[in-house]
């Protein structure tokens, strides 16, 4: 399943590139991608593991720009 | 200029101002009076804490998660630095100048955000669902097909729905870049991110939001960027390269000039410099930005581009190929000629023609009919007859009337000029007596001739026009509209081999552009380098298979497109020269002392808001 965030105070486009390529790591998640000019992260991963990745990913998005907050659209 | 900051903008400005007015006070406090070294200190570091608490906070977060070497990390240095060597001022304006730098960056990169989002205007809010008598606002989320939905004048179009009551015009601006609105009325189907301009229209819903055209489209463009151009694949394989050569060279000029010259301070100072600019933020930031503006720019006059890379690929349009029926031409068929004789009069063989066919809904006979402008009375029609492979035979107000091809004049045995010419002829015979005949064909766009023009003025080398139909009729529009090559009488698969053949044909950095109508030509334009499909609005099958799509009827919107893609791709190559360039010379006068710090961070952030401004210019379109 496919869910989309928004990642508010995203301001630094290198960032976004390392959020991406962080997340995509994650064993949980199918499949990421982070969109700077919208701010938004697409987050795909199986319906049983996708609170994991949402966990996961915060943490990576926290970790890489304490100042983002993860918001679910 | 305000109301467009975020929080954390205002709190930055607000930063950026108390440390401005401690820094100032510390600047000229020593001018009026005597200021013991400590005081001085103290307040410096104020107008430093200020200023600098977030980034060295930062700087300590990210080491501790194992991040070294970000800007954070180097403006902490640097400025620390600074201070230690007791040179107070520096540290502060090196923060200052720093920031205020970042500042300017978010609030272009936030401005160009909100211009692509204005562009995006299109998503509907709420939706006004009737049950029974009441009505109810939703999300369009919750729709379900078949429901009923009630859109009030200044409303945008919430789903894809069919007019049940009432009647209005639409504004499709927003959708296809045309002003002039579209009248709508019962049975008509709505297109979602439409404005409703005039009536209130009760319809009921065809597709679910997610479906809808509306969601397909922002969806279309919101993600086109993550289809990466050669451009873009460029920036992040030199970011890979530099930033790391850049700090070993930093390393290396900290250490070996020091152990040959010594003066340690001032060789790390230069090295520090070296760090403040080997960010590649510039590029990395506004490369994909003048795609994003070039892609939102070209939404703007309604042409749909799925990806960079396709937007990239435009500018390099070689051969241009398209195709006839509903691309150059209406695809409706129109009465184009009228060759009466002396018997009957033009709008009296119109006239007959019209009932003789009115039974008829064959394009041709639509055709007659809409030529003919007027109500068919059916009780003068009578005996109607089709002759199969020839035409139609009835009686009209008891005059015996045919109506057909060559074919059926000669089974008459009427005395008739045979000709051929570009369309389908009709031949009218009443009681027994050639009347003359109606020629009819199908309509060249008004647009094409400008289409082509442009295209040949845009720098395509070769235009091509394939078509199914006959050669008189295929050669003829080519001749109106001034194309090159023409292909006649193709089945459907012999467009794909003409298609490859015209591959062979063109130099390895040219790109072949197939334009059609994307109803059955699925395979050329997935054939095609860029393949563009002409009347995207409403078309569903277009959207899907095109990797263009023109939303409106007009061909001329592909040289348009092509010269937006010239102007990106010029943008991108500036801010590339410029950023990498800009970098470069920092870098050498850094290295042989004559760069300050206020020049690296210049080098850095200076030159992100820069290319960012250059990068929105892809955004604006010429009118």
């Amino acid at each position: 399943m496919k869910k989309i965030f928004i990642l508010e105070d995203l301001d630094c486009a290198n960032c976004a590139a390392k959020i991406e390529n962080g997340i995509n790591e994650l064993d949980c998640v199918n499949k990421a991608s982070v969109t700077f000019m919208t701010k938004k992260l697409v987050l795909e991963a199986d319906e049983d593991k996708m609170d994991k990745a949402i966990e996961e990913a915060t943490k990576i998005v926290k970790k890489i720009e304490p100042d983002v907050v993860m918001k679910a659209k | 200029m305000i109301k467009t900051l975020t929080k954390k903008m205002k709190r930055q400005l607000r930063d950026i101002l108390v440390a401005a007015v401690v820094f100032l006070v510390g600047i000229l406090l020593p001018k009026f009076m005597y200021v013991n070294g400590n005081i001085k200190l103290v307040i410096f570091l104020i107008a430093y804490i200020a200023i600098g608490r977030d980034i060295v906070k930062k700087a300590g977060k990210n080491i501790l998660s194992g991040q070294i070497f970000d800007e954070n990390f180097l403006m902490s240095i640097a400025t620390i630095g600074a201070f230690l060597i007791g040179d107070y001022a520096e540290g502060v304006t090196v923060m200052l100048f720093y920031q205020v730098g970042e500042f300017f960056q978010n609030y272009a990169v936030e401005r160009s955000r909100n211009s692509i989002t204005e562009l995006m205007d299109i998503y509907p809010e709420y939706a006004n669902l009737k049950e029974g008598d009441t009505i109810r606002q939703i999300d369009p989320d919750e729709a379900e097909i078949g429901n009923i939905i009630v859109i009030k004048p200044g409303e945008k179009v919430p789903l894809d729905c069919k007019v049940l009551k009432g009647s209005t015009t639409l504004d499709t601006k927003a959708l296809t870049g045309e002003s002039v609105p579209r009248e709508v009325e019962v049975g008509d189907t709505l297109i979602s991110g439409c404005i409703n301009l005039n009536g209130v229209v009760e319809a009921e819903v065809l597709k679910e939001f997610g479906e809808s055209t509306v969601s397909k489209i922002l969806d279309l463009v919101e993600n086109a960027t993550s289809k990466k151009a050669e451009a873009e694949n460029f920036i992040t394989k030199f970011a890979k390269y530099y930033t790391p050569v850049v700090v070993m060279s930093a390393a290396l000029l900290a250490v070996i000039p020091s152990l040959i010259f010594g003066e340690w301070s001032t060789w790390i100072y230069r090295a520090l410099s070296f760090l403040v600019i080997s960010c590649p933020c510039a590029l990395v930031i506004s490369v994909p930005l003048s795609f994003f503006g070039g892609i939102g720019g070209a939404s703007k006059f309604g042409v749909l581009i799925k990806g960079s890379n396709y937007l990239e690929a435009l500018a390099q349009t070689e051969i241009a190929v398209f195709d006839k029926t509903g691309t150059l031409t209406k695809g409706t068929f129109r009465v184009k000629e009228i060759k009466n004789n002396k018997l009957y009069s033009e709008d009296e063989l119109i006239e007959y023609a019209a009932y003789v066919e009115s039974y008829s809904n064959h394009p041709i006979a639509e055709a007659l009919m809409n030529a003919y402008g007027k109500e068919i009375d059916s009780t003068k029609v009578q005996n109607v007859e089709e002759i199969a492979g020839h035409g139609v035979k009835a009686t009209i107000d008891g005059n015996e009337v045919y109506a057909g091809n060559n074919k059926l004049m000669r089974k008459l045995n009427l005395d008739f000029e045979e000709m051929t010419v570009a369309g389908t002829m009709v031949h009218i015979a009443i009681n027994g007596e050639y009347a003359g005949c109606i020629i009819i064909a199908d309509q060249v766009k008004e647009d094409s001739k400008l289409a082509i023009d442009s295209l040949k003025k845009a720098g395509v080398k070769q235009i091509v026009m394939l078509t199914g139909d006959s050669k008189l009729a295929g050669e003829a529009v080519a001749k109106e509209l001034g194309i090159d090559t023409v292909y006649t009488e193709l089945l459907p698969s012999d467009k794909v081999d003409k298609v490859e053949e015209l591959f062979s044909k063109k130099s390895d950095s040219g790109k072949l552009v197939f334009v059609g109508d994307g109803i059955n030509d699925a395979p050329v334009l997935a054939r095609a380098d860029i393949g563009i499909a002409m009347g995207g609005l409403g078309s569903d099958a277009a959207i899907e298979a095109a990797d263009v799509v023109i939303m409106t009827d007009e061909p001329s919107k592909i040289a348009k497109a092509i010269r937006l893609s010239k102007k990106t791709l010029g943008i991108v190559k500036q801010n590339i020269v410029f950023a990498i360039g800009i970098k470069i010379f920092v870098l050498v006068l850094a290295a042989i002392g004559f760069a300050s710090m206020w020049a690296a961070i210049f080098a850095d952030v200076g030159v992100s808001v820069i290319a960012i401004l250059n990068a929105m210019r892809a955004l604006k379109i010429e009118k």
